[in-house]
């Protein structure tokens, strides 16, 4: 098939190509476009064909001794702070809790399926929904998680578990490894169904730790799946909207880059300023994306 | 004994961790089914199976918020989005899966690309767009928005599947005198029903979840879609939400997707798998 000489398999494949490229330009390459057009003006909601051009301004500005701009925004500058907190500490957790969960489920016990089933449910649950579930369980003074830790006596008073700030951004990282450590074990149990298993056979008649196996066997064989996964973990970390508006709202203690992004566009009808947040998120998940990918690309290599 | 025990006591240690894994998966969903069952006056007091269990709840969320309303939103346009990502990605698939020409793998890396773009960095230009063609408020304009979500990951995995398919199938069919289009449409699309029924799955449940962009692009209740609906239910003030309401609307929305996931089971995870790790 590839040695055909002749054009027009590829003029086909273009055709086929066209109408779903189309749509795509029209739904995510254009409208990135204007978004970074955007960013560079002092656009609002109201009307969005009346704009200056204001350069940097959104970005950075100065004003006789003093600096503007979202660079210095105390408000923005604690989203970023949040953003990577919350991105760094939950796909951490997720990552080794998944792999163990994965290590556990892929036991051969009755039941297996029933397990793989139950992993799916918290994956498959609408996050608007998840948030306002565990909102409610969390809730200070009629929750279910204060009457039971009060129950064991872990506690003596209810907990304001979505009020104060260390406590909220806690409880969103919670929550959201509730959701999606499910999602890191099935791809990694997936991974481990694929493994000889001869190996361990060798390695179990050996009398080599389980321990050791898994580091030295185990670990280095999944690694690739276990990589995917985190990615596609980080990148949605790094963009989460839904779980914070919802959990928490705009309350600036867990404030994501993306809620911040969308306060202003929508709530505070700036599109300009809004842009530009929203311009300088897209270019942190570029760059994360290019640092994780090229330091991973020497791992690819050795093998 | 003493070697029997010692065989035994690892598989009961695995089902224990086994146990406690299923009710931290299990107990949020079973407590909030739990909650949305239980009269409003009981529901404070927390409790762990619905005591004097009724349906008033329900009752109340379908009849006083036009909840009914909002799941019809939903399932319009998670069909629509369905549809219109299926039928695009499976011709897509099949140029990108079975034709080699120029520019493939940048084209493919392109689109897994778009599938990393966060959703607020498309919103001030969906914004225009959609005010351009008069569709703020409308189903229309989220299915429309809805694409960028479903329809990388679906040519993405569709991709991954096409390419599995042995060669023999299209090299009869190319010496039979058939077309790429008869190719596609009677010789791909019936051997690819697995795999688009597990993509079309992913990108149901995708767009049923969707929020921001159904937050952003309505405004009345009557356009409204499930999530926003659950996320904006309150009572009479904000302290007083009912959570009984938004507990019964989280039920309705969330058993038929449990129903379809564990239907589905296995489909869904080789559709999530075939495109991670095939990719």
């Amino acid at each position: 098939m590839a040695a055909t000489p002749d054009r027009r398999p590829a003029r086909t494949a273009w055709l086929f190509l066209a109408p779903m490229l189309l749509v795509l330009a029209l739904v995510a390459v254009w409208p990135l476009a204007r978004t970074l057009f955007f960013s560079i003006t002092n656009a609002t909601l109201i009307d969005l064909s009346a704009y200056d051009f204001i350069g940097a301004g959104n970005f950075l500005a100065r004003e006789g001794d003093e600096w503007f701009g979202l660079l210095t925004d105390p408000q923005w500058l604690r989203a970023l702070r949040n953003t990577l907190l919350f991105a760094v500490v939950s796909v951490s957790i997720e990552t080794v809790l998944g792999v163990a969960i994965a290590l556990v489920v892929n036991a051969h016990l009755p039941g297996r399926g029933l397990m793989r089933a139950a992993m799916l449910v918290p994956w498959a649950i609408p996050t608007v929904v998840s948030a306002k579930m565990w909102a409610w369980m969390l809730h200070d003074q009629f929750g279910v998680v204060n009457d039971l830790l009060m129950g064991v006596g872990i506690i003596d008073a209810p907990v304001a578990w979505l009020g104060s700030a260390g406590l909220a951004m806690a409880s969103l990282i919670a929550v959201d490894v509730w959701k999606a450590t499910p999602f890191v074990a099935m791809l990694v149990l997936a991974a481990l169904q694929t493994l000889p298993r001869d190996c361990y056979e060798a390695a179990r008649v050996d009398g080599i730790s389980p321990v050791k196996v898994f580091f030295r066997v185990t670990l280095p064989l999944i690694r690739p799946a276990l990589a995917v996964a985190v990615i596609f973990r980080l990148l949605d970390a790094l963009r989460m909207f839904d779980l914070a508006y919802v959990l928490t709202g705009a309350n600036e203690a867990t404030m994501t880059l993306s809620v911040h992004a969308r306060e202003q566009l929508v709530s505070f009808q700036d599109v300009g300023y809004g842009s530009a947040a929203s311009t300088a998120l897209f270019f942190i998940i570029v760059l994360v994306t290019a640092v994780y990918v090229a330091a991973l690309r020497p791992l690819g290599r050795e093998r | 004994m003493n070697l029997r025990w010692r065989h035994i006591a690892p598989r009961v240690g695995i089902a224990l961790l086994w146990l406690v894994l299923a009710l931290f998966l299990l107990l949020p969903f079973y407590y909030a089914l739990v909650s949305s069952l239980r009269p409003s006056a009981e529901i404070f007091n927390p409790a762990w199976w619905p005591t004097a269990p009724t349906l008033e709840n329900y009752r109340a969320v379908m009849e006083e918020q036009s909840f009914g309303r909002n799941i019809l939103n939903s399932v319009v346009v998670a069909t629509a989005v369905v549809a219109l990502s299926l039928g695009l990605g499976v011709f897509a698939a099949y140029s990108l899966g079975r034709v080699r020409f120029a520019g493939r793998r940048l084209l493919l890396y392109t689109i897994l690309g778009v599938s990393m773009f966060p959703q607020v960095a498309v919103l001030s230009g969906l914004f225009e767009i959609v005010r351009l063609f008069g569709l703020y408020d409308s189903l229309l304009a989220l299915v429309f928005s809805n694409m960028i979500l479903t329809l990388p990951f679906t040519v993405w995995v569709l991709t991954a599947f096409m390419r599995d398919l042995p060669v023999e199938i299209e090299e009869a069919a190319i010496m039979d005198g058939a077309t790429p289009w008869h190719l596609v449409t009677r010789i791909f699309l019936p051997l690819m029903a697995p795999a688009m029924v597990a993509t079309g799955l992913l990108a149901f449940i995708a767009a049923w979840n969707e929020f921001l962009f159904a937050l952003s692009f309505t405004l009345s209740n009557t356009q409204r879609t499930v999530p926003v609906a659950i996320a904006l239910i309150t009572g009479a003030s904000e302290y007083e939400l009912p959570w009984g309401n938004i507990m019964a609307a989280s039920a309705i929305v969330t058993v038929p997707l449990i129903v379809l996931v564990l239907v589905f089971q296995r489909r869904l995870v080789a559709g999530l798998t075939a495109g991670a790790v095939k990719g």
